[in-house]
């Protein structure tokens, strides 16, 4: 067989799991055993920047970039692997939306390291001494990556090619992925248009095989997971329990509302809808608790209805507030501050 | 506009105040509240010329991304105006309104705005002056509370 092509995998701000998804596929690791080498791949082995950054550009044919942009180190490989990389793949919830780590969008810089570096109960730390991003000593210039205030992410400091969501993206996603890039190195077959999210167009909803209420849906009262016993067979939102998957891309098989969970929302935003957190509120909010008492409530009684969601926030944009229209919070400068 | 130079940053307070025109946005349901903001305008009743209309068939329409990127784009306050409870067009979609409203506010105090930069109102065609009314009051709310915290980006 021709000669080997070359991929790499990189994390930026992530957890690892996406790194071990890729090894999850099986046998089909074998497929990308026989047409590729890995070229880097920092969890893996030990491989250096500087061996990437001497290689010529567009040299390595598929780079899986996961993980969030949260410093400056994520940025400049995310940069590099751009040059050097054919195919350009956004891989997992945090690099397509923020993730997990993107929820640290609701506070800053100086706030983390207050907390990490200063306040936490185990921090011993009188001179609040924490990371600078140049330090001399006498043996030299120490240098650590710049922590950034906002959490970015990927295709917003580089050009992506395509995204595979998911908080890791399932098995059967990552298959397909290969599939497409070895059908295409070994026989030519094109590859997917620019830009293609490598999942399913439908909702969350469609793919979940729970019973769902089809003529005037209602809520009575909101239910976190805990409390309740929900029926095996029943939609989980019909049950009380908020469950992202109106909101919510297939792809993903509805694992969690098959394992009595509801769904969190890691697949993102459905086609076409930017703002998943904008569309799960609103769905939310067809929902709850319409009576024939309704015209007789004043928008107090509808503020204390609502209030059953706890962290709208949390709840709605738990992996993509970075992809968010408001993208962080931001705070009130005026002489009337927003009370939190 | 010219205001968005001259609040980015952090003017000096009394320069800040005098120089502040809010940019505020309002949206008015097809069969009430438009009926009676434009009411409000042929009776001529005095308003404060800081904000701008967008007509929608029913509040409901006011998909919660509207507001969400009515603040991304740097409005200072957002209103959304509809039908009275019973009183909507389309049977029930003001009580959708108020309830995405209710939790939009509650999201955009967690995203850090103060909740009163969104503001909900019932407004019938025939209540020119509740338009007005709600206006004024809207302009002088917003005025106090200052420019967005988003104004020019984050
Ligand atoms: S998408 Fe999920 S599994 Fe992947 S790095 Fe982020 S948190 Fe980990
Ligand atoms: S809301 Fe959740 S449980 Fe109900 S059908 Fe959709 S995915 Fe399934
Ligand atoms: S059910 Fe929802 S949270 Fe669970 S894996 Fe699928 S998209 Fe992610
Ligand atoms: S038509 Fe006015 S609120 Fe529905």
């Amino acid at each position: 067989m021709a000669e080997k092509i070359k991929i790499a995998q990189y994390w930026g701000a992530g957890c690892g799991g996406c790194d071990v998804a890729l090894l999850d596929i099986d046998a089909k690791i074998l497929d990308v055993h026989a047409i590729a080498e890995v070229v880097f791949w920092p969890i893996g082995f030990d491989g250096k920047i500087k061996d990437i950054e001497a290689m010529p550009d567009k040299s390595i044919t598929v780079s899986f970039y996961n993980g969030a942009i949260r410093n400056s180190e994520n940025e400049h490989i995310a940069k590099l692997l751009r040059q050097k990389s054919v195919i350009m793949i956004s891989f997992g919830s945090c690099a397509c939306y923020g993730g997990t780590p993107g929820l640290a969008n609701v506070t800053n810089r100086k706030e983390i390291y207050e907390t990490v570096y200063k306040n936490t109960q185990s921090t011993d730390n009188p001179n609040f001494v924490v990371p600078q991003t140049h330090t001399k000593v006498k043996e030299g210039e120490l240098e650590l990556p710049e922590f950034y205030d906002t959490v970015k992410t990927l295709d917003e400091v580089v050009d992506v090619d395509y995204f595979m969501p998911g908080c890791p993206p399932t098995t059967n996603l990552i298959a397909m992925a290969v599939d497409a890039v070895a059908q295409h190195v070994t026989k030519g077959t094109p590859l997917p248009p620019k830009g293609t999210m490598i999942a399913s167009d439908k909702t969350l909803c469609d793919e979940c095989k729970r019973e769902r209420v089809e003529k005037g849906r209602r809520i009575e009262k909101i239910y976190q997971a805990y409390e309740i016993k929900p029926d095996p067979k029943k939609c989980l939102l019909d049950q009380g329990i908020i469950c992202i998957g109106p909101a919510t891309r297939a792809g993903c098989g509805a694992m969690c509302p098959n394992a009595q969970m509801p769904c969190r929302g890691c697949m993102g935003p459905t086609k076409g809808v930017m703002e998943q957190g904008a569309s799960m509120l609103s769905a939310l909010s067809s929902l709850l608790n319409i009576t024939d008492a309704e015209s007789k409530m004043s928008e107090d009684q509808i503020m204390t209805l609502m209030m059953q969601v706890k962290d709208p926030l949390g709840t709605f944009y738990a992996f993509t507030l970075p992809k968010s229209a408001l993208k962080r919070a931001v705070t009130e400068r005026g002489r009337r501050k927003a009370v939190n | 506009m010219s205001t968005e130079a001259a609040h980015h940053g952090s003017p000096t307070a009394s320069e800040g105040e005098k120089a502040f025109d809010p940019k505020l946005l309002v949206f008015c349901c097809n069969w009430c509240s438009y009926a009676g903001a434009d009411l409000a305008g042929v009776s001529r009743l005095q308003m404060p010329p800081y904000f701008r209309v967008i007509r929608v068939m029913c509040s409901a329409r006011v998909d919660p991304e509207f507001v969400l990127r009515a603040f991304e784009r740097g409005a200072d306050g957002v209103l959304v105006a509809g039908c009275h409870p019973a009183d909507c067009h389309y049977i029930g979609g003001n009580y959708r309104t108020r309830r995405r409203i209710a939790l939009l506010k509650m999201l955009i105090q967690q995203f850090g705005f103060d909740p009163e930069r969104l503001k909900l109102e019932w407004v019938s065609a025939g209540e020119g002056e509740k338009f007005q009314k709600t206006i004024v009051e809207f302009t002088n709310t917003v005025k106090e509370l200052g420019p967005s915290p988003y104004r020019g980006g984050v």
